[in-house]
């Protein structure tokens, strides 16, 4: 287990002195963790070796998701319930010594009287938005909804071309079609090139993409699988897990989905499922998706069983983390330092992501409260963090 | 009249108890967020439902109503209803 500090780590007069050319201070990365009890922030050294431990935030709320905003580095926006009370969105402009609250946290539209209208239960989603649109953020919640915000996440409006459209809360199903603490809105990406470009993934009813800034979408369903028996026409029955744009190719997108491991290369709409290409062993099942942010045939996933009742736990409680090199043609198992057997480890959706740092630092958190990361792409693993609460969102970003 | 908050709500008033206007359950939980605004989002719904875990009494009576009358002596109390871990 890596060293855990509470205090920042300072660099003395002797080391600066003996350094030969005067050096911009590197950024730190810091390490968001959303857990259903609260939220923690890891601060790592220049070497990402030693990490500063800072929370409780919220403690005993339901985090669903932290994230920076990297047009300025020190926002940040945490998606918030608590077990008694309603959804709320916190945004800090301190890097989280202070919160404060939405004044106009994400909510459907009220229904006439006597129509059964839906209520947020949480926001599970948060995606800063363009760089040319400062302040203005996305949200995607459960149920699923899409609210966009344009100051900085104090007010959320709700976009009724999806939320309240007769078709899409067809595909999106009833609260009994999703996951097991609600059906999820999430993967809301914004092309770097084009603020208008959208697109979104529902844990049910499929990927879909907008080229008007989120006036019109439409599906992109056509190669993915659906489970046996059902029909892959029908849009509702298209369960993605989370879907990554390449930054460094914007018209590549790798999908983790609930019937394997995907790529789109646009113009194509056509996914290529390039989880076959896995072991047999392990199959292509799992939650999570990473995508190297300067090499776009680089992607990692963290496979899971999804055999028989869906255990969602490491295949065989041999973890690991599995990379690809080449666009999925073939995959490496990367598991090194992590427990050889009897680790059954489930991995969320949001609880893995990347550093931009070279060679890239990949991080995890898993259900039972460990926090892993690696400073080299995954050749290597180490813990962080023991006994957090259950984490359902890990992101890393580099403070300025 | 008199409110009772609970523990989850202490951060919105900063105080268990405070004061509150209105002839309706409704109008009152209005203006206790004109008072300390958000509060009544976190107990209401963008449905104007009750949340899940959350309970209303007036003096010793549930009530499910947010029509529900109220008069300036009543006391209402504001309860969590949660359990598990």
């Amino acid at each position: 287990m890596a060293r855990v500090t509470k205090k920042p780590v300072t660099r003395t007069r002797r080391q600066t002195v003996h350094t030969k050319k005067i050096q911009r201070p590197a950024r730190r990365v810091v390490v968001l963790v959303a857990t259903r009890k609260g939220a923690w922030l890891f601060h790592g050294d220049a070497a990402r070796k030693v990490w500063r431990v800072n929370g409780p935030h919220f403690l005993g709320h339901i985090i669903n998701h932290l994230v920076l905003d990297p047009r300025d580095g020190r926002t940040l926006l945490a998606a918030t319930k608590s077990g008694h009370l309603g959804p709320s969105i916190f945004r800090s402009t301190d890097r989280g010594r202070t919160w404060k609250e939405a004044a106009q946290p994400p909510a459907f539209a009220k229904v006439p009287e006597g129509e059964k209208g839906r209520a947020v239960d949480h926001t599970f989603w948060l995606t800063p938005c363009h760089a040319n649109e400062p302040n203005a953020w996305y949200a995607g919640t459960s149920p699923q909804g899409l609210f966009r915000s344009d100051d900085g996440g104090d007010t959320w409006a709700p976009f009724s071309c999806i939320n309240d459209d007769p078709q899409y809360r067809e595909w999106m199903g009833s609260v009994q079609d999703g996951t097991p603490d609600g059906p999820k809105m999430h993967s809301i990406i914004v092309d770097p090139r084009d603020p208008a470009h959208l697109y979104f993934a529902m844990s049910g009813g499929g990927v879909h993409e907008s080229v008007d800034g989120g006036q019109h979408f439409t599906p992109i369903v056509k190669g993915m699988e659906v489970v046996g028996g059902f029909d892959p026409a029908n849009i509702t029955f298209h369960d993605p897990h989370c879907v990554r744009l390449c930054p460094s190719n914007p018209d590549r997108l790798y999908q983790q989905n609930h019937c394997g491991i995907y790529r789109l290369d646009r113009p194509s709409i056509e996914w290529v499922r390039i989880g076959r290409n896995m072991p047999k062993r392990v199959g292509d099942i799992g939650f999570p998706m990473v995508v190297h942010p300067r090499d776009a045939e680089t992607a990692w996933v963290f496979p899971m069983d999804g055999q028989s009742v869906w255990p969602r736990t490491s295949p065989e409680g041999k973890p690991a983390v599995f990379v690809t090199r080449n666009g999925g043609k073939r995959w490496q198992r990367l598991d090194n330092g992590m427990p050889e057997s009897q680790a059954w480890w489930t991995v969320k959706r949001q609880a893995m992501t990347a550093d931009a740092r070279d060679p890239v630092g990949l991080y995890f958190g898993t259900t039972s409260g460990e926090l892993w990361m690696s400073r080299d792409e995954g050749q290597r693993w180490i813990c962080i963090a023991r006994n957090l609460p259950e984490i359902y969102a890990v992101e890393a970003a580099e403070l300025r | 009249m008199k409110v009772m908050i609970p523990s989850p709500l202490i951060s919105y008033t900063k105080t268990q108890e405070v004061k509150a206007a209105g002839a309706t359950l409704a109008e009152l939980l209005i203006d206790l967020d004109r008072q300390y605004p958000g509060l009544r989002f976190r107990v209401i719904d963008e449905q104007g439902q009750m949340r899940a875990h959350m309970r209303f009494f007036i003096n010793r009576e549930q009530v499910f109503n947010l029509a529900h009358p109220l008069r300036s002596n009543d006391t209402v109390y504001l309860v969590q209803a949660l359990s598990g871990g």
